[in-house]
């Protein structure tokens, strides 16, 4: 008889801040540039050199921790993680250990539908290491290895969840979720592929019914959501394996290797750091007043939960689409400000998530890089919504608005785009075609009424597409009915 | 005119600024006394000759257009070689950082640099400032001025013996646990280690963070007071640094003691301390008493255990502070097969002994399974230590003992006995544990070697240690020793 196990999975996730500067000296933060440029004394912990706490990183730290519903600590202190690596120019990292900045805060997650509470045990500030490139497989088989310290001293949070989640789909939601509210909040990047955003996975099972956690294995190196899931599924499965077959689960770090489509272990438990954790005697305790928690929280923008809560209860929205809009808050900003000018949220956004979202993603460009404004959109659904332009037109003009960026009123004039709606005009070309075709007036009287699509095309075409279909259609049912 | 090497930076002030002497005379003349004399002490890594002189044209230049200077502006000092100075060697006396060339000044070398003071050289000192002897030096021993078989002490020895020997004028030390009143004691002059926080760390080649201080080596009080004046204040760079004003310290030398309140801790008085050390601090209590002051004896109940639990923080502090130097970016690199190879061969070839010893220990103290009984628990004792402190200056201004129990020992006497090593440390431990300030000042001599005795005060309360510095020396004939240099001239 085989035993049916339960998934427990809980994350770690780094979220390097997008602050100007580093967390310890004033060398930019900035993805890229040449190697080692972005770098001086403090962050490559020449001798002597001494961390200064950038205050800009404590109040991102905040932000985030009020955005999950964190306690914030009132008093929270830095530790060095000690370990040498070459990436690591001091061999500590600076960290917190027993004192975070933030801690026990929670998030809402849904899967198919169903919404599960997710804990987050802690939040904590660090910071990033180098990065190292070996001319090998890895640093012990090389002959050598460059380092490259411009991400070194990179401020980032380490949110810590609790092992709440049951399978690879909830840990998929989560870490969206999670990504979807620091991007709200302005405090990330939140940009998987160039590591801005990172996780780290433990996952065990456990017989269902069971409460004691089973021996759980690390998982890191996954690198983008589907990463996640994938490796969290190889996982599962490799465990099961050994569980079914009367093994045990060792404790060790596991390396998702994307390429192969499997874990692979690093290192066990036993091989693990001890990385002597103790108060870093160059930074002073952090003291947090009440009030400027206050302040930070009401500086909030609306949070993707609440927004979507919104959409759906005061615009009418459905669920799916209220989702879909409120996942990038610059998706959700532009709608909320085209739903101002334009007040008719569901055509806003069937445009968004329609001919918008398409073009965006076809041309991979950000919301905040495009050349359609909330401005320019609004004035193209008023257009539309005048008759002065039909439906297939506003898309036409919708593809040239986006490609160059002129107003819809510029390119409908520039292609003499106006709708023909005067029935008096539309009436004598009607009276052509139906006099130039009767084949399909005698089809349609022996009831095939289809033709009548035919002879709409015909007026089209002689309209080079201005006529208004919606008049076209009402005086073609008058004109035949009368023959 | 007696030589210009022997004079104090304010008695120099005088000549220079009625140009009696420029400051590339005072230079050059410091200069032949290095060259003469440190063959012997070796109070010297590195002598910056070239720079020092074209430095004394630029002060010199600015006194002919008559701008205003600092009075310590042409005056020739030295510095401890665990102070980073842009583009000169700094090595903290280790093989490790043989090599090191900082591309920054340390802000005590920037605010003495603004002064116009003349950086003669680099001292010598134990290796990352880790010995009370100058012994565990990676390059050479550095001899006491007084008698070239005994130490200078440690492990600012090179920092003491320039000043002892007349080669600088004044310099700079740094103080882990008595590493500039210990050597100040055994060379004969003035050494003072500040409040914690009072004296910007940055640039400082870390040993124990959270005991670290630097402080100067002079000749007399108001030299003392004077390079306080230019080092002392709030520095950005160090989240450590203390937001407070920093007074004019040559206020505080007032020759008048009375009414003044002086503990006597009794913890300090144990059987361990040198007869000749007990009989001149208690001929400093008499002449004290004699001019006014109050004192009384007092306890600090937790002193015993101030060394232990300096044994485990420091070290601890220190095993993470040396971990950086590991071949990869600058210094010493020994190459090996691999990155852990080379990692243990450059470590193993560049640190001493006692620096080993010491990264082991506190390696050990911080290692899981054993951070609660040691670390922690120190930490914890050095709570109670400040208390007694902080009780006992509710009601005295500062306390006056021994510097150390014993005068300057011989070479090798200690140097392979660690724990006797140590104990030197034991009466100037509790100030750096406690944050507050303690100054080193010659009284007397025994066998020939200078006797120190230490004054402890309020944290940021130099102002009192001065005070009483100045009366003593301005009462007795005690307080300016000279060595004889016997078969150094």
């Amino acid at each position: 008889m085989s035993v049916e196990f339960e998934v427990v999975i809980g994350l770690e996730v780094h979220a390097e801040l997008k602050t100007k500067t580093k967390i310890f000296c004033s060398c930019p933060t900035e993805f890229g540039g040449e190697e080692n440029t972005h770098v001086c004394p403090v962050c490559l912990g020449l001798p002597g050199t001494l961390p200064v706490l950038n205050e800009r990183v404590l109040e991102f730290a905040v932000r985030a921790g009020v955005a999950v519903d964190c306690e914030i600590a009132n008093f929270s202190k830095f530790d060095r993680k000690n370990y040498f690596y070459p990436d690591l120019p001091k061999a500590y990292q600076i960290s917190q250990y027993d004192l975070p900045i933030c801690k026990e805060g929670k998030l809402e997650i849904a899967v198919d539908g169903e919404k599960k509470i997710i804990g987050i045990t802690r939040i904590h500030m660090e910071e990033d290491a180098g990065k190292l490139l070996h001319s090998g497989n890895t640093i012990t088989s090389s002959h050598y290895s460059l380092a490259d310290y411009n991400r070194t001293g990179v401020p980032l949070i380490e949110i810590v969840s609790e092992p709440d989640m049951r399978s690879p789909e909830e840990a998929r939601a989560y870490m969206e979720k999670l990504k979807t509210i620091l991007e709200y909040i302005d405090v990330s990047d939140v940009k998987m592929e160039q590591g801005s955003l990172r996780c780290d996975a433990n996952i065990s099972l456990r017989p269902v019914g069971t409460s004691k956690l089973g021996t759980k294995a690390e998982i890191k190196n996954m690198n983008s959501f589907k990463a996640l899931q994938k490796a969290l599924e190889y996982e599962i499965e490799r465990q099961q394996e050994v569980l079914e077959e009367g093994g045990t689960i060792v404790q060790e770090t596991r390396t998702w290797d994307e390429e192969k489509g499997i874990t692979v272990s690093m290192r066990s438990k036993e091989e693990a750091n001890d990385y002597r954790y103790f108060p870093d005697p160059d930074l002073v305790p952090i003291i947090i007043e009440p009030d400027w928690v206050e302040e930070i929280k009401n500086s909030l923008p609306e949070l993707p939960d609440a927004k979507r809560k919104r959409l759906v209860e005061k615009l009418g929205l459905s669920e799916y689409d209220a989702g879909i809009i409120t996942e990038s808050r610059a998706l959700a900003e532009f709608f909320d400000k085209t739903v101002t000018l334009f007040n008719e949220p569901k055509t806003v956004a069937n445009w968004i998530m329609g001919d918008f979202m398409r073009l965006l993603n076809v041309e991979s460009i950000e919301v905040k890089d495009s050349k359609v404004t909330p401005e320019k959109m609004a004035a193209l659904l008023e257009n539309q919504a005048d008759g002065k332009i039909s439906g297939k037109m506003a898309k036409t003009v919708f593809e040239e608005m986006f490609v160059t960026g002129k107003t819809a009123d510029e390119i409908i004039k520039e292609k003499g785009l106006v709708q023909i709606s005067d029935e008096g005009s539309l009436g004598e070309i009607v009276d052509n075609i139906i006099e130039a075709n009767p084949k399909s007036i005698a089809d349609y009287q022996d009831g095939k009424k289809k033709a009548i699509g035919f002879l709409v095309g015909q007026i089209m075409k002689e309209t080079k597409g201005q006529a208004n279909p919606g008049v076209v259609n009402k005086l073609l049912q008058e004109k035949l009915s009368q023959l | 005119m007696s030589s210009l090497t022997e004079l104090t930076a304010h008695e120099l002030k005088g000549l220079l600024d009625k140009g009696e002497i420029s400051s590339k005379d005072l230079v050059k003349e410091h200069l032949e006394r290095i060259e003469k004399v440190d063959k012997k002490v070796n109070a010297f890594m590195t002598v910056t000759k070239e720079e020092a002189l074209k430095q004394a044209e630029v002060v010199d230049e600015k006194r002919k257009r008559s701008e205003q200077l600092s009075p310590l502006a042409g005056i020739p000092m030295a510095l401890k070689d665990n102070m980073c100075t842009k583009g000169i060697r700094t090595t903290c006396s280790s093989k490790i950082l043989h090599n090191f060339i900082p591309p920054y000044n340390a802000t005590v070398v920037e605010k003495l640099m603004k002064a116009d003071s003349i950086v003669m050289g680099k001292c010598n000192m134990d290796e990352f400032a880790m010995g009370s002897s100058t012994e565990n030096s990676g390059y050479f021993p550095t001899k006491n001025p007084y008698d070239l078989n005994v130490v200078p002490g440690g492990s600012s020895g090179g920092s003491a013996a320039s000043v002892a020997a007349e080669e600088v004028v004044f310099s700079l030390g740094s103080d882990t646990g008595g590493s500039i009143r210990q050597p100040a004691a055994f060379c004969g002059v003035i050494g003072l280690k500040p409040t914690y926080g009072y004296v910007s760390r940055y640039g400082l080649v870390a040993f124990a963070s959270s005991l670290d201080q630097i402080g100067p080596f002079t000749r007399d009080m108001t030299d003392c007071a004077l390079v306080m004046n230019e080092i002392f204040g709030h520095d950005h760079k160090d989240s450590t640094s203390a937001p407070v004003e920093v007074p004019d310290f040559t206020k505080a030398l007032n020759n008048d003691v009375k009414g003044l309140k002086i503990g006597l801790p009794k913890e300090y008085m144990n059987e361990g301390i040198n007869p000749d050390i007990i009989e001149c601090y208690k001929q400093a209590v008499a002449k004290l008493e004699e001019l006014g002051a109050v004192c009384e004896e007092v306890s600090l109940p937790h002193t015993e255990y101030a060394l232990p639990i300096y044994y485990i923080i420091a070290p601890a502090e220190a095993s993470s502070n040396l971990a950086r130097y590991d071949g990869v970016r600058y210094g010493l690199r020994v190459e090996g097969e691999d990155i852990v190879s080379m990692f243990k061969k450059t470590r193993s070839q560049g640190f001493g002994e006692e620096v080993k010893r010491r990264i082991m220990l506190g390696t050990y103290a911080l290692s899981s399974g054993y951070y609660d009984a040691y670390y922690l628990k120190a930490l914890k004792v050095r709570t109670l230590i400040k208390q007694d402190f902080d009780q006992v200056f509710e009601k005295f201004d500062c306390l006056l003992t021994p510097t150390t129990p014993t005068t300057a020992f011989n070479f090798g006497e200690k140097v392979d006995d660690p724990l006797s090593m140590y104990m030197n440390d034991i009466c100037t431990v509790p100030a750096n544990l406690a944050g507050v300030p303690a100054l080193s000042m010659p009284f007397g001599l025994s066998k020939g070697r200078p006797v120190g005795l230490q004054l402890i005060g309020k944290a940021f309360g130099e102002g009192t240690l001065l005070r009483v510095g100045y009366t003593l020396e301005q009462n007795t004939t005690l307080t300016r020793p000279r060595p004889e240099l016997k078969g150094v001239m």
